[in-house]
This record gives C-alpha cells, structure tokens and sequence, in this order.
C-alpha cells in the first residue's frame, strides 16, 4: 500500500484524470484534470497549489545543531541566522552527492532539513560526537507550495499578519485562517512562492482556507506534471532523474560532485571541515569533468526534421525524464536527463550533463530526437540556466 | 564391443539431467540412468494426498541459472517460474515484520519497526549486489587449482585475482568479513530489528548444521542472495507445477537433444579395470559401457559405494569420508482444507502469496540449534513456509491448499536414530509451533507428510539427506569442494567424472555443477 498524504481527503476528489503517481512511498496526483497545461499556467499566472507533503523533513534539535548540520552540508548551515532558508547539497567522503534540499532555521537550536530521499541513518551516523537531535518528522509534517504570482496577495488575504517583509529564502512563523504555519518563501518552480509547513493533523483546514481565500485569485490545486514542467524552466535538478545518489550509485561513474551538478556555490571550502571536503578541496583545484548545464534545441532544425518526414514538428508537453544523447562533432559528449517544451519561453529545453569542455553558454550541440520511429540529431546550444527567472522570484 | 554410448550417467537428478543435455547438445551419445521411477532425484512433484501435489523435496527455484534456462530453452520446454512476492515473519507478540518485493511498500512496513533499518535495508541490498556481482564469476567457471602450477590453471587463477582486485578496497574487505563472519554478527552490524536479523539470517544456516551464529555462515546468506542477480529472468521463485516440473523442463530439453533416459535403473557399480571406467553394471544384472561415466550421486556415495575404495588412492578415501553431510533439514507437506489464518494477519491476503518464516529472533534460531548440536531434534524449529497452491492454484483441487515447510533442525545423526515415532514427533513439533501462529491448522489439516534426513537419503540416495550433497561451509566450496585437487569434476578414475551438487559451485536448484562438469568433458574429449 501507498501512504495518502495529509492531504488526501481533499486532493482525491478533485482528482477528475484518475493519473496518480508515486512520490516517496506516498501517493500523489499527476494531474487533477484531464491535462496538465490550465495547472502549469497557474504556477507562471496565478497561483498553483501544490501537495508537497512526501518530501523527507528531519528536524535537527539541540546545542550542536548548527555546527553538526555544517559538518554534514557543503553550504554555510552554521552561519545561517533564524528565520532563513538555505539549500545546498551533501556529500560522501568522496565528495560526490548523496541528496539535496533545503536547511531551515527555525530557531537558535532547531533546524528543519529537507530532502528527497530518506537520510535519517546517514545523518545520525554523522551525528557521533554531536550533541544533537535528529528526528524524521516526514510523517507528522504536512507541506503546501503556493508558486505564482499571486501566491503573496493570497496568503495576505489568510493570515494574521503582513507578509510584504518575507524576503526570498525567508522563513517565518504565522497563523494561516487559524492554523499554525511555518511559512517559508521557497519553492521548486522559480517563481514568486511559498512553502507551508504544519502539523499533518491541521491539514484539511488549512487546504480549505487556501482554496476559499485563494479562489478570487485564481488558485489551482496542481500536480506533478505540472511541476515538473515549472522545476526545468527554474534549471532545478530533481534526484534520481537528473543524478543518482552516491549512496545508491553501483559504479563510480554514477556518482556526481556538487561541482559537475553546477551546485559549486553552495560549496564552502572556507568551512573548516565537513563530509567530503578534503575530495571537494582537491576537485576545486583540478576542476570537474563534467558540468550540469542548460540546453535549448534550435527550432528551425527541429523543424526540418521533421518535415522531412512529412510532419509537424511535435514537441514534448509533458516532461520527459529519460537519458538523450548529445553530441558535438560526432561524438557523444554529453546526455540530457530532462526535457520540456516550455510553454511559456515557447522553447525546447533541456537540463544536461557534459563534459566540462562543452559546456560553456553558447557552445553548438546536437540532441538525439526520435522523429517516425529514426533517431535524429537536432541542432542545440548550451544556454543559461534558469530559463526563466521572473524578478517577482526574489522582488 | 561397440560402445553403445558416449557417456552414461549415473543419478537423473536436476544436475545429471543438465549434464547430459549439454553433452547431447554437443553431439554425444548419452543415456541417463534413474534409480526411482521418476527422474528429478530431489526436484521432483508427487501427488502424495489425491488432488494435492507436494513438491516433496526442494520447494522452490533458487539459483537456477540463467545461462541453463537459455541454453536449453528451458520456458519452451514447460518451466514457468512464478514470483515469490514477500516473507512475512510473525512474532510472538501478535505483531509480523513483512518484506515486499515493492521498495515503497517494503519501506514503509520496515519503518514500522525500525526507521534506520528501513534505511539500512537499501544499503545493505546494494552492498549485497556487488558482492554477489564479485563472487558471480566464480560460480560461472570450474574453479581453479592454487596448487597446481599448470599455465591453464595459474592464468585462471590470475583472472580471479584481477577480478577481486578491481572490487576495490571497500568491496574487497566486505567480501573477506562476509567470508569469514556468522550471520548474524554481519547482520548485527546492519540492522537493529530482531526479527529482521533473524530472518535474514536464516539464509545463513538453511541446509546446515550450524546456527546463525556460527562463522562461515554469513557466506551462505550470500550464497542465497546470488540469485537475485539476475533480476530479469526471475530465477527466484516457484516452478509451475512444483520442482519436478524444473526436472520435467530439463529432461524435456535433455530428450530433445538425443538423450535416453531410463528410470527404475539403478546402478549397482562403476566397472573399473587399470584405473579407468568403462561402464556400468545395473542392480539388474545388465551392464552398460561407455569410455565416460558421469555421477550426478554425492561424492561419498559415488566413491564409497559405487566405486569401492579398493580403486581409488588411501589418501583420496580419507578426503571423502571427511567431506561432510550432516543433513539437518526436513520437510513438512501439508494438505489443508483451507487457508491458514495468521493471528498477526488474519484472513487471506498477498502476504499468504511469498515465504512465512518461523525466525522471531537470533536466540530462537540458535537455541533452535542448540538442541540439534547435541542429538536431538528442535522442539521450536525454524520454518521456511510456502503455500504453492497460492501462487499456482493447479497444486491443489479448487479452494483447497497445499502447505510446503522447510524445517530445521532435524539432524541426521539423531540420538537413537530416526524412527516412524520419531518422525511424527518431529512432525507434532513443526505443526505445534506453527498453530501457535496460524491457530486455525490442526483443524484444516487433511494430510501430512514429514520428510526427515533419513528419508531423503533413504528416498532420493543422498548421503545423510544432506540437501546440498554435502555442506556449504566454506572449507568445502570451491576449489575444495568436494576433495582438495579434485575440485573440477574430475575423479582419481579416468573416464569417471562428477557432476551433482557436492561439487563446485554446490546445491540449490542451480544446476551450475551439471553445466560445468559437462562442459569439462566436452573440453577433455574435443
């Protein structure tokens, strides 16, 4: 059996497509309507409402939590003030990630880590030495993501106070119509919005004050589909599509560094020591192999493609997430591992791995395309990520 | 006299019947020879109770391996193996631990009585995989002689090096602890749930006289775990049909290619004259030639008996009555009215689909062995439970069922030796400790069978009803397995060769040794 979220009660009937998909062991809805394009129109128009409940949450309590959740992350969680947000990867003695999610201060001695696999195990396993308490609190904490442009005026409608001063990667404790939240201005589509953190027994009165509140403004319960559309659009990676866990990893050659997933940034090497950063340190100096790149397939060749089959050009509207070739000078230089057509940009793009020498903006690849069952090679770039980076995001 | 053969075997067991097949595959005359009326020695299907079929012996398909389904076309001669979906372990305390097949469904059940075991769970799979990636070509080659200096045999040996070497220093020194360690302390390092270690150590110590906390057995909890591997050709389950329908596929392969199979034939001795074996001779009087005899019987019984020790050198006699047996496992084959109802999970449901281990706990299982150490037959023992009729309803006439338990320990070598009572009594202790869990059996039971050590040997001929012809500890696997120097199916005899399990890779329905011992011959005969 799959577990229901806390949600379920109301995300099941508004479920009309009948498409669930699995999420972390849970159950969750690929598309409440029959398509997902009206609930990815919400994310970049109006508001999306999304169920994010099956993410893992951990909550890290007591006088050494700063310091252990340094030792363990690349990024600077110790000197992280409360009332922020940071996301960063972690990694193995080797230096190669095992997960990725977001560290949240709640108060001087409690932090809230978020990720997409289960770490509990790992993360008390490096707590030796720490005085620290690691608890998964996955179960008992339910999570919303309100994304789009009118995510803000609808939580102003709710709650028992202003939200204009919640800066991006903002966290703060408010009442939503009553319920007790944590409200964090976070989220996995690169828009303007929120995430809402509660407990799971206040679940179904907190989804119907944002449904009433949220109406007049367009909001849209949306499932995954849709997000998965919004997260490439934002360059955001996900774990097991885009990388593999280094924990999970059978070779080597699964494995990737903060580095190759274009996660250098969150890297702090000035930290004095953490899991991985001796490998880290020596990466940093040698440079990755491979980086993780955005790519966007040029049009008029996608198009001759396919007329020279007699067809339209037909683009991919829902996300995939499978492994595509790419090529420069004939030889295989690289593999993208999502895809969209951006219904917004009106682009084809894609997140990629590639050796790190082709890797620059602007450098000339190919992409496999499959037209009427022959694999073909359309002309792509390497561009910038995110592919769009609305100013509401941070504004 | 023309021979009419190229090759006789002795013993139409899963490994003497693949064999022969991939010796007739490559063009020689071959008939096998089968004491009982049917072949399949211990795979074999008997309707024992009308309507009910028993898979009397082995109960499930392990190992089998998968380049022997693929070369004999074994699905096209009728082998269908069913998954087996979970083990459910109940516990005393009303509550089970259940393992699925499904990741999220199986985290979510561990979680519930460990949170980093369901974690652990993962990592100890992955580790499982590569160390079983790492032994896996060991099973696939005749296992090379480190005593011997013949450029062949160093070349091998070379290549084994190599290929631990490239393992790497975490998966090397993993292997050298699962090598040596006891189940249960390897287990103890990963898991903090009772049940969980037990159950998974109990693939430590099926088939052998040894507890789960005896070393050596953390390497048959790989052993077990080999044939997961192959993940795509489901190697691990249930044959349709029940295991004589594997030996059905086999011989259905091995009559394809040219092979005579005769049953009710049973071998008296090996004719040997100057060292060398040249045929034959039936209990009936008749004798067969052929310039190689193949014996599919266990080392002790192919050396001892049919042999005779006059042929054989002093030195080679005393490897083989050292080689141990020690069957330590019975069976129980129930015919029931009904389904069992589990107190920790009443009714029917999927759970009643995969294995039901009796295994509460690491101190259930070796007090378990305790009693087996010292003579005497365990009065809670350890079960292995499978309900074929659940995953194939043709085991069983309609809504009626059969039960397969493998149980131990119920040791050869009992105080007093096994008598009818003392069957039964064993038989009474297995269904005893079940109905403590399944409270509803003693009333659904229609018919029991219970196959103890000495049945299997008096039944199937295998020395001390030992089900892997021999133990798998590791001083007599491989290159040592059966006799130090004579470890690839070669025997002191010209022309006289091995093939059953007591030689490399060893038991389970894995058919490796028949595979490789031919492709020995076919090598010695080119």
């Amino acid at each position: 059996m799959l577990t229901p979220t806390p949600f379920h009660p109301r995300t099941a009937p508004l479920c009309r497509s009948h498409a669930w998909r699995r999420w972390a062991g849970c159950v969750v809805a690929s598309a409440y309507e029959l398509s997902h394009e009206r609930e990815y129109h919400a994310v970049r128009g109006a508001a999306a409402l999304f169920d994010v409940s099956p993410l893992y949450k951990y909550r890290v309590h007591g006088r050494d939590a700063a310091r252990f959740l340094d030792h363990v992350v690349t990024h600077d969680a110790g000197r992280l003030a409360a009332g922020r947000v940071l996301y960063t990867p972690w990694c193995d003695a080797r230096g190669k990630v095992i997960d990725d999610g977001t560290v949240a201060r709640l108060d001087e001695a409690t932090f809230r880590l978020t990720s997409a696999e289960p770490n509990l195990r790992w993360l008390q396993d490096n707590a030796a030495g720490f005085e620290v308490a690691i608890e998964d609190v996955s179960a008992a904490t339910a999570a919303l993501a309100l994304q789009g442009p009118n995510a803000r005026a609808i939580l102003q409608r709710l709650g028992d106070r202003d939200f204009e001063g919640l800066r991006y990667f903002g966290l703060t404790a408010a009442r939503l119509g009553g319920v007790p939240v944590t409200i964090s201005r976070t989220g996995y589509t690169g828009d303007l919005g929120y995430e809402l953190w509660l407990a799971a027994d206040d679940a179904l009165p907190l989804w119907d004050a944002l449904i009433e509140a949220g109406t007049p403004y367009g909001i849209t319960p949306a499932g995954i589909l849709a997000l998965d559309v919004a997260r490439i659009e934002a360059g955001l990676m996900l774990l097991d599509v885009d990388y593999v866990s280094a924990g999970r990893a059978l070779i080597e050659n699964q494995t990737s560094s903060p580095y190759e997933l274009d996660l250098g940034w969150a890297v702090k090497l000035d930290k004095p020591a953490f899991v991985g950063r001796r490998a880290l340190a020596a990466e940093a100096v040698r440079g990755p192999q491979w980086r993780f790149a955005g790519i966007q397939v040029e049009w008029d060749s996608f198009e001759r493609l396919f007329a020279a089959a007699g067809l339209a050009p037909r683009v991919p509207l829902a996300a995939w997430r499978t492994s595509v070739p790419l090529y420069a000078g004939g030889e295989q230089v690289g593999y993208a591992t999502s895809g969209v057509w951006s219904p917004l940009l009106k682009q084809y793009i894609a997140l990629a791995h590639l050796q790190s020498r082709w890797a620059a903006v602007g450098t000339a690849l190919e992409m496999e395309v499959t037209v009427e069952h022959r694999r073909q090679r359309a002309a792509a770039r390497v561009v910038k990520k995110p592919f769009f980076d609305p100013e509401r995001k941070r504004a | 006299m023309a021979n009419a053969y190229d090759a006789i075997v002795i013993g139409g067991g899963h490994n003497g019947l693949v064999a022969a097949a991939y010796l007739a595959r490559a063009g020689r005359r071959v008939v096998v020879l089968e004491r009982r009326e049917r072949v399949g020695g211990a795979a074999a299907s008997e309707e024992v109770f009308p309507g009910f079929t028993f898979s009397v012996f082995s109960y499930v398909v392990s190992l089998l391996r998968p380049e022997i389904i693929r070369d004999l076309e074994l699905p096209r001669h009728g082998l269908h193996v069913l998954p087996l979906e979970s083990t459910l372990t109940p516990l005393p305390n009303g509550d089970y631990l259940a393992q699925w097949n499904d990741h999220d469904q199986n985290r979510r059940e561990l979680a519930r009585h460990s949170l980093r075991d369901a974690e652990a769970y993962d990592e100890f799979g992955r580790l499982m995989h590569l160390m079983s990636r790492a032994v896996k070509p060991f099973l696939g080659m005749a296992p090379p002689d480190p005593g011997s200096l013949a450029p062949r045999e160093l070349a091998a040996l070379g290549r084994l090096g190599r290929q631990l070497r490239g393992l790497g220093r975490e998966q090397f020194h993993a292997l050298h602890r699962l090598a040596t360690m006891s189940a249960a302390d390897y287990l103890d390092e990963w898991f903090e749930t009772e049940a969980l270690k037990a159950t998974k150590s109990a693939s430590g110590i099926i088939g052998t006289l040894a507890g789960p906390r005896s070393p050596g057995t953390a390497y048959v909890l790989l052993h077990h775990y080999m044939g997961e591997l192959d993940g795509v050709f489901r190697a691990w389950g249930f044959a349709k049909g029940g295991n004589g329908s594997v030996s059905a596929a086999i011989a259905g392969a091995a009559r394809a290619a040219g092979v005579e199979i005769r049953t009710q034939a049973q071998v008296a001795n090996v004719i040997v004259g100057n060292g060398r074996a040249t045929g034959v001779a039936l209990a009936s009087g008749e004798e067969l030639r052929a310039p190689r005899v193949v014996s599919n019987a266990d080392p002790r019984r192919t050396f001892l008996e049919l042999v005779g020790e006059r042929h054989l050198p002093a030195d080679f006699v005393q490897a083989i009555r050292a080689f141990r047996f020690r069957g330590a496992s019975a069976k129980v084959n129930l015919a029931l009215d009904a389904l069992p109802d589990f107190a920790c999970l009443p009714g029917a449901g999927p759970h009643l689909r995969g294995a039901i281990s009796i295994s509460p706990s690491v101190d259930y299982l070796e007090r378990a062995y305790d009693q087996a150490k010292y003579g005497e037959f365990s009065r809670r023992p350890y079960m292995d439970i499978v309900l074929p009729s659940m995953i194939d309803p043709g085991m069983a006439p309609p809504g009626k069922h059969v039960m397969s338990i493998f149980a131990q320990y119920a040791p050869y070598h009992l105080n007093g030796g096994w008598t009818d009572a003392r069957r039964e009594a064993f038989g009474d202790a297995v269904i005893d400790t079940l109905a403590e869990y399944a409270p509803n059996l003693k009333s659904i039971l229609l018919h029991r069978q219970v196959v103890t050590p000495a049945d299997i040997e008096r039944v199937v001929g295998i020395s001390e009803g030992n089900i892997f012809h021999g133990e798998l500890s590791l001083q007599q696997m491989f290159f040592l397995r059966p006799v130090p120097a004579w470890a690839k199916y070669r025997t002191p005899i010209a022309g006289l060769w091995q093939c059953g399990s007591g030689t490399h890779p060893g038991g389970g329905v894995m058919g490796a040794p028949g595979r490789l011992a031919a492709l020995e011959i076919l090598k010695e005969s080119r």
